[in-house]
Parts: structure tokens; sequence; C-alpha cells
């Protein structure tokens, strides 16, 4: 507490003089992340559908990819592959799916990033709702004690996301080569585009304009010299990585919703819901 | 009759301020019903409010230019400067509320004791420069690494930021925070090329910027349109990871 005297009573939650439309924002993101939350994890339990190989294709998801578990057979449809066992590891009384697995590295690395934070730290945790806007606790650790100082290791998470870049990059390279129709899932394959693949390329690109604005990222590459101007290339990338922060909080968005939306294209496709376009 | 005046919209010819008044936090809020015209700032509104109406209204000002930082207070509820708040961007056929800010000692009407800032800016290390670069006793340095530094010497203390952080306006953490406008401060300080002192473990410590969780309420109120958040919290932020919580940078010396 405060040795110096301020008037202000804490109103409670909500009161705020002011006259606009507030509430309207965190209740967006709130219902926003709420939508990824509810899909992720019925995408996550489904534990099947995730791998397309209808008409020679290869499309992954990239809520399943890397491809943890050995392949099972393909599916009668000639759609899919069958999932493969959970591993000797997993306690038999919970449902296996690998994306379990998978989904714990971009999951820190979103809940760790700056912009995220603040976002849900309104919407979620109402801390504050909105500015200017009484809050529902008293009590206030912040980021400064235990359980949220743990954020600060952020830039591990960051690591692993730019392996995931790399991972799904291939993802998408793969997707590019095809069997023939019916053919054995090894047998030679050939260039081709689906629509498919353009979809799965897209991915890990609008992934790299979100983890490569990344503050941590900024930080390391230059923010943390006084003097940058020595060095063109560490000025360089610190100028880059700095445009793409300025639009951190939209390319978030973007590249959020596309995980669930390529997510959705492959199960789509694997189900028989969708059919594949193919281009070339 | 020329274009921005054709584009202004046009004001009604009275408006109702509900402005507080009384002292030492007490007090409540007195409609005035004021003339106004195209072109005025809700400063100019109180102005006339204090010349006809209420000739014993306390309020702070000095520059009507947006540059002093003395006219800070709380319109419609949001920390703003009243001479930069312009009549044709606000709703005037409900009365606007003018009221001080709420997160410093409250003297009269719309004037409150924003002495502590001073205060804690006195207990943030100085410039200390390095050895100068030449024998003149000059330094050299490159456009490129001060334009960090120059972000932040935009401010002009007015304390929105601060009147808005939800540190000190709802967890009165005045004594263990130093709020946004001295997170810059430090940040202009920090990443000064000359400056040689070390503030990261007060950063950590009495500066409490552990406390501050990015919520950005700070950018959003600053008449200067600077990047307090982006630009200096969450530099300094990891900065602090680089000393304290990162186990790889501090084999390398954890950023000294
Ligand atoms: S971003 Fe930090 S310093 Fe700025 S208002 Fe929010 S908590 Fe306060
Ligand atoms: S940083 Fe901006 S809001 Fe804060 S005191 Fe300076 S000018 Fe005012
Ligand atoms: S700050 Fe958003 S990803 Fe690192
Ligand atoms: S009177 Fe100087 S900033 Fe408003």
């Amino acid at each position: 507490m405060s040795t110096i005297d301020v008037p202000l009573k804490n109103g409670g939650f909500g009161s705020t003089r002011r006259t606009d439309n507030w509430w309207i924002e965190p209740l967006v993101v709130f219902f926003c992340y709420l939508a990824f939350i509810v899909y992720s994890n019925w995408a996550v339990f489904q534990a099947k559908d995730y791998h397309y190989v209808g008409n020679g294709a290869d499309y992954l998801s990239p809520m399943y990819s890397p491809m943890l578990t050995e392949e099972g057979p393909v599916a009668a449809s000639g759609l899919t592959t069958a999932p493969g066992p959970a591993p000797s590891f997993w306690p038999r009384f919970i449902p296996f799916s690998p994306a379990m697995l998978i989904l714990v590295f971009p999951l820190a690395f979103r809940f760790s990033c700056y912009y995220y934070r603040g976002a849900y730290y309104k919407a979620w945790w109402l801390d504050p709702v909105s500015c200017a806007v009484g809050e529902p606790r008293k009590k206030y650790l912040g980021e400064k004690y235990f359980p949220l100082i743990v954020q600060n290791l952020h830039r591990y998470a960051l690591y692993f996301a730019i392996i995931f870049i790399a991972l799904l990059a291939y993802d998408g390279w793969k997707s590019l080569w095809f069997t023939a129709p019916g053919a054995d899932l090894d047998s030679p394959r050939h260039f081709g585009v689906g629509l498919g693949s353009l979809i799965l390329i897209l991915n890990p690109i609008l992934l790299s304009l979100y983890t490569f604005g990344c503050h941590s990222l900024r930080h390391l590459v230059g923010g943390r010299k006084d003097v940058m101007s020595d060095n063109s290339t560490r000025k360089k990338c610190y100028d880059c990585v700095s445009g793409l922060n300025k639009k951190h909080m939209m390319w978030a968005w973007i590249s959020m919703f596309y995980v669930g939306f390529v997510d959705l294209y492959v199960r789509m496709c694997s189900s028989g819901a969708w059919h594949d376009l193919r281009i070339l | 009759m020329s274009d921005s005046v054709a584009t202004e919209k046009a004001l009604p010819s009275s408006a109702i301020f509900r402005i507080w008044r009384g002292g030492n936090g007490g007090g409540g809020f007195v409609d005035y019903n004021t003339p106004i015209s195209s072109g005025m700032v809700v400063l100019d509104a109180v102005h006339g409010i204090q010349a006809n109406d209420a000739n014993d209204m306390a309020v702070r000002w000095n520059c009507k230019a947006g540059k002093c930082g003395s006219c800070s207070a709380e319109i419609n509820g949001k920390p703003r400067l009243m001479c930069m708040t312009r009549l044709n961007t606000l709703d005037l056929t409900v009365p606007v509320t003018v009221e001080p800010m709420k997160t410093f000692p409250h003297v009269k009407d719309l004037v409150t004791d924003v002495s502590w800032n001073y205060a804690v800016k006195k207990k943030i290390q100085k410039f200390t420069p390095r050895k100068p670069d030449a024998a003149d006793g000059t330094w050299r340095v490159q456009q490129a690494d001060v334009d960090r530094p120059q972000e932040f010497r935009k401010c002009i203390e007015c304390f929105l930021c601060q009147d808005v952080c939800h540190v000190l306006r709802d967890h009165n953490l005045h004594d263990e925070f130093i709020g946004p406008r001295f997170l810059i401060y430090t940040a202009q300080l920090e990443m000064n090329p000359i400056d040689a002192a070390d503030r990261i473990p007060d950063l950590k410590d009495s500066c409490g910027i552990g406390y501050c969780n990015i919520t950005k309420c700070c950018t959003k109120v600053c008449p200067e349109e600077i990047h307090i958040t982006d630009n200096a919290i969450i530099p300094l932020k990891e900065r602090v990871v680089d000393r304290y919580f990162d186990p790889i940078a501090r084999l390398f010396g954890g950023g000294k």
C-alpha cells in the first residue's frame, strides 16, 4: 500500500466515468480466444483425420506436425491414414493425441507473448478490463512474483517456435509432391499443386510474420545493445524485426486463426466432406 | 468558406460541463451551462466558466498548446489534456464530465498534487557519461543510436500515463512502482550510448518493472504518442531478463 494519500476510492469492478463502449474490445477478444480454444481442443481430441492422402496428396495438419507416431495404414476411404498407436510411456487412462505433445510448444509461445499477455490480462483476468475502469480484485502481484514471473522465459518458447516454422515449411514443401492417385504412400512422387498445397505453404509464412516480430527477438537481434550502428547486419535485423513488431498484434490474430483454418481444411478433406482442388 | 470550416461539425451554441468542485478529495460535480463556439477545446470552456460562473475554480494550465503538460484531467472518464481535447470530438448532447486525475492527491477542483512524480524522478540514477571519446572532452555518437532515447525525450510530463496505469490507479503501489513515465525516463538513460550507469538492478527491485503487465493503457493516453510499452517498457523487461532470469544469457554476462 502506498504512503501517498490518493483520493480514489476503488469503486469496484467496472466503475468508470467513461462514456464510450469500452467493454466491446475485451468482449471481442474474450470470445475470439474462447473460439480458438474450443476449436483446438476439439481438434486435438479428434486424434484422426489429420493427414490427407487422397488423390496422391500429402497434407499434414499443423496441429499434428511433426508426425510423432508411426503412421497406420491408409483408411478404406483412401483419403487419410489411420492414427498410429500411443507411445508406450503414455498412461492408458488418458486418451492419446499426438497433438497434445505438439501443441504445448506453440501454446507456451503464444501464452507468454507480450501482446497476448497484455490482451488476456485484460479480457480474461480483468486486470484491468479496460483503461480507467475499476478492477474486480484488490490484490495485485503483476509479473513481479510467482506465477507470472515465469513469463520472463518467453524467449525460450521463441526458440521452439522458430523450429516449428521450419517443420511447417517442410510440410508445405511436401504438400507439393504427389503420388499417382491410389498408389502406395512411398511410391515415387511428382511435383503438383493443390489448393491444399497453397494453404499449407501460406501457414509458415504467416507464422513467420508473427514470430519474427517478437519483442524478445527484437531484443536479442539488437535491442539489447545501446550502439547498433557499428554493425550494419545487426542494425538491419533490428529494423526488420521492429517493422514486423509494429504489426505484431495483427499477425498474432491472423496467424492463430489461420492455423485453425489449415487444420480444418485438412480435416474436412480427410473426412471426405471437402474435395481438394488440384491446380497443377 | 474554406474546406476545414465546411467539414467542421456544427456545434450547438452552448454545452453543459459537469465539473468536479471541492478540495482535498471531497466535493462533488457541479453542472455549468456555458456558451461555446467552433474551434474551442475543453480548456477554453473551463476558462469561460471560470470567468463567468465560478471565479474561484482552480485549474492548472500554462501553454494551451499541448506542450507544458499542466492541464491534465479526466474528460468523460478518460485521462486527457484539456487544451488538446476539441469540443467537436465530444458528444455535447449530454454533459461533459471534467474531473481531476485520480492517481495523485487532490488539492482543489481540477488541481492535483503531482509532486510524488518529482520525488520518484530523483531516485533514478543520474546520467553518467562514459570517458569522452576525444581529447577535447567530447563524444561521438551516431544518429541511429540516439533515435531510441530521443523518442522518450518528447515526454511533456503531463503524467496522464501515470494517472491511467492501473498499478498506481487501482492498486496504489506508488511506493513500489515508478510508473510508465519513469520507465521511459529510465529507458532514455539506459539506452543512451554515452551513459555508463547500470540501472538494471534498480529496475527489477525499487522501480518494480515486474508490476507492469503490459496492458498498454499508458501508450493509449500519451498525448505525445510515445510507444511507452513497446519501445521502452518491454525492451527494459528484456534487459532485466538477460540479467536475472535467462540462465544462458547469465553465462555470457547477463547483458552487462
Ligand atoms: S502497460 Fe504497464 S506501465 Fe503502462 S499502464 Fe499498463 S501496467 Fe501501467
Ligand atoms: S510519457 Fe506521455 S503520457 Fe506519460 S508523462 Fe510523458 S507525455 Fe505524458
Ligand atoms: S512478443 Fe509476441 S511472440 Fe514474442
Ligand atoms: S496547457 Fe500546456 S499542455 Fe495543456
